[in-house]
């Protein structure tokens, strides 16, 4: 016991240093979190739900989803294959490969959205093959969905890789050993060890999927109801002044993080023991 | 002969799929972009790199990325040594909600910063008083960066705070060594690779950041315009050699922090097999 208290700060520089780190948090993160609920529901609750429920809204949910229904499972599948051939085998310029998965994360997302414009653009390089085959890509939802895919690209494989990795090889080389063939040891052996991390990156991916505004607003043109996703509806409500319609509209996206949140916790509470080790706290 | 080695089946496969859909959705895309930027001439990069627009965007994007992830080093330090430390009521939801801003939409995150921070908002307003003006100024670009970076510090520092050895800090203040001599020579050191990869990895997201910034901070060309903010203009009127030329400075830049992060995070491993 006295160890313990040579070991540790006075009780009043304990109860200083968690108020403060208790005030940084509430000051960055609830703060702004508190605003956009306040703000949403600012005119009263009914004014809240006509926002919500416009047609240019309703809209933009259907595509936000549409679109995280594509990038998501897009790079479910991605993630599974990368994690497999980089945990279960040694080849040379792994090392390499597991760094340019993570590469997305350190584009700003206007350059994700801006290589697709000179990809498939107008002034791009399959811009005038794509229109002379009466395609969009760019400024419409192809173009988004492939934005979309570019920045959660990352996220399910490196919730997988290092799990993967700690748990080894030893239970599928049994079950190879055994004659079962590849899908059947992954969804017989693997799956069950690594399904809860593999549904926090699903999550963490959905999340980013549903939400992201920067590499999307390049290339999506903002079309009205045809090519505004959520966030992109928050902005142009935004821009017109008409604040409780963004607000309610950013509510929405604000419930998602949440839910994520706690959804991500609960894995970690209560499964936290199936998660890579850097994973857990 | 690599087949008797190899007796888990689907490495073909699995490289296979993972090679193709990176190339074809990450690096080819990038690649095109590199070649665009290349094709420009020598005069247009010369015009663009001494823009004071284009400068001016870059400074404050690179700088106040260095400066947020500066405060994060600080704040995220305090955050995860309380967080690894200290038990207290509330605990548990603190430590969930320190990845909010990994899980807030950008756009969502800039919308309701800049409601707090406007003059007639509800921190904005305390500080008007005071003369001191937030939204629409190079400091609510600070603050939105800094809202962003905050988890990075606090996720990477907090697993190294939990696993540092309790002998290590008990043989220091058995020695003799105050409080204070231990936090700073023997457990600050050992976070210190945590933490240098904590602050690259906020000041990579910081530089390039988007959504949380443009609508707290203005935007004025030269003030308070961030060089993300600059491609979007730029691509807006067509300047597509512009836009081209910036990103693929910004780009360049990522890629050397990315490397720094890398070795940092080697350094990082390094450290913690040793303690």
């Amino acid at each position: 016991m006295a160890l313990e208290s040579a070991n540790s700060e006075s009780r009043l520089m304990r109860w200083v240093l968690i108020a403060a780190a208790m005030a940084v948090l509430a000051l960055f993160l609830v703060l702004p979190l508190a605003a956009v609920l306040a703000q949403a529901v600012a005119k009263g609750w009914s004014h809240y739900f006509n926002s919500v429920t416009g047609d240019d809204t309703l809209s933009a949910v259907r595509l936000t989803l549409i679109v995280a229904a594509i990038a998501v499972p897009a790079n479910l599948v991605f993630g599974v294959c990368a994690s497999w051939a980089v945990a279960k085998f040694d080849f040379p310029g792994k090392s390499i490969l597991v760094t340019l998965i993570d590469l997305p994360f350190s584009v700003s997302p206007v350059i994700s959205g801006l290589v697709y414009v000179l990809m498939f653009g107008l002034q791009g390089w399959l811009g005038p093959w794509l229109r002379d085959h009466d395609t969009k890509v760019i400024f419409a939802v192809p173009g988004i969905v492939l934005a979309t895919i570019f920045v959660t690209f990352p996220f399910v494989a490196r919730e997988l890789i290092p799990l993967m990795e700690e748990q080894g090889r030893a239970e599928e080389e049994a079950a190879a050993v055994l004659g079962a063939g590849g899908l059947r040891t992954f969804f017989t052996v693997t799956l069950p060890n690594v399904k809860w991390a593999l549904l926090t990156g699903v999550l963490l991916c959905n999340a980013r999927a549903m939400g992201e505004f920067g590499a999307v607003s390049v290339v999506s043109g903002h079309i009205r109801g045809l090519t505004n996703t959520m966030p992109l509806q928050v902005e142009i409500l935004y821009n017109e002044y008409d604040l409780v319609g963004a607000f309610a509209v950013a509510s929405l996206l604000a419930l998602l993080a949440l839910v994520t949140l706690a959804a991500k916790n609960a894995v970690e509470w209560f499964h936290g023991d199936s998660l890579a080790a850097g994973r857990r706290h | 002969m690599t087949r008797n080695k190899r007796t888990i089946p689907g490495f073909g496969v699995t490289l296979g799929v993972t090679l193709t859909y990176l190339s074809l959705v990450i690096l080819i895309p990038l690649a095109a972009l590199f070649i665009r930027a290349a094709g420009a001439s020598l005069a247009d990069w010369g015009a663009i790199i001494t823009d004071r627009r284009v400068l001016a965007s870059l400074r404050l994007s690179f700088g106040g990325a260095l400066l947020a992830a500066a405060i994060n080093a600080v704040t995220g330090m305090l955050v995860a040594w309380v967080l690894v430390r200290y038990r207290f009521p509330g605990r548990r939801l603190a430590d969930a909600i320190v990845d909010l801003p990994f899980a807030l939409p950008t756009a969502v995150a800039g919308v309701a910063l800049t409601a707090l921070y406007a003059p007639n908002g509800w921190i904005g307003s305390l500080l008007a008083p005071l003369g001191i003006q937030v939204a629409f100024t190079p400091l609510g670009v600070l603050v939105a960066m800094t809202f962003i970076g905050l988890p990075f510090v606090v996720r990477t520092v907090e697993p190294v705070l939990a696993d540092f050895d309790a002998e290590v800090e008990e043989a220091a203040s058995t020695l003799g060594a105050s409080r204070r001599y231990t936090v700073w020579r023997v457990i600050l050191p050992a976070a210190a690779p945590a933490l240098a990869t904590g602050f690259a990895l906020a000041f990579a997201r910081a530089v390039g950041e988007y959504g949380s910034v443009i609508f707290i901070a203005g935007n004025m060309p030269g003030v308070s315009e961030i060089a993300p903010l600059l491609i979007v203009t730029k691509l807006e009127q067509y300047d597509y050699i512009g836009a081209t030329v910036i990103a693929a400075i910004m780009l360049i830049v990522s890629f050397v922090m990315l490397l720094v992060v890398n070795a940092l995070q080697k350094w990082h491993r390094t450290q913690m097999g040793e303690a």
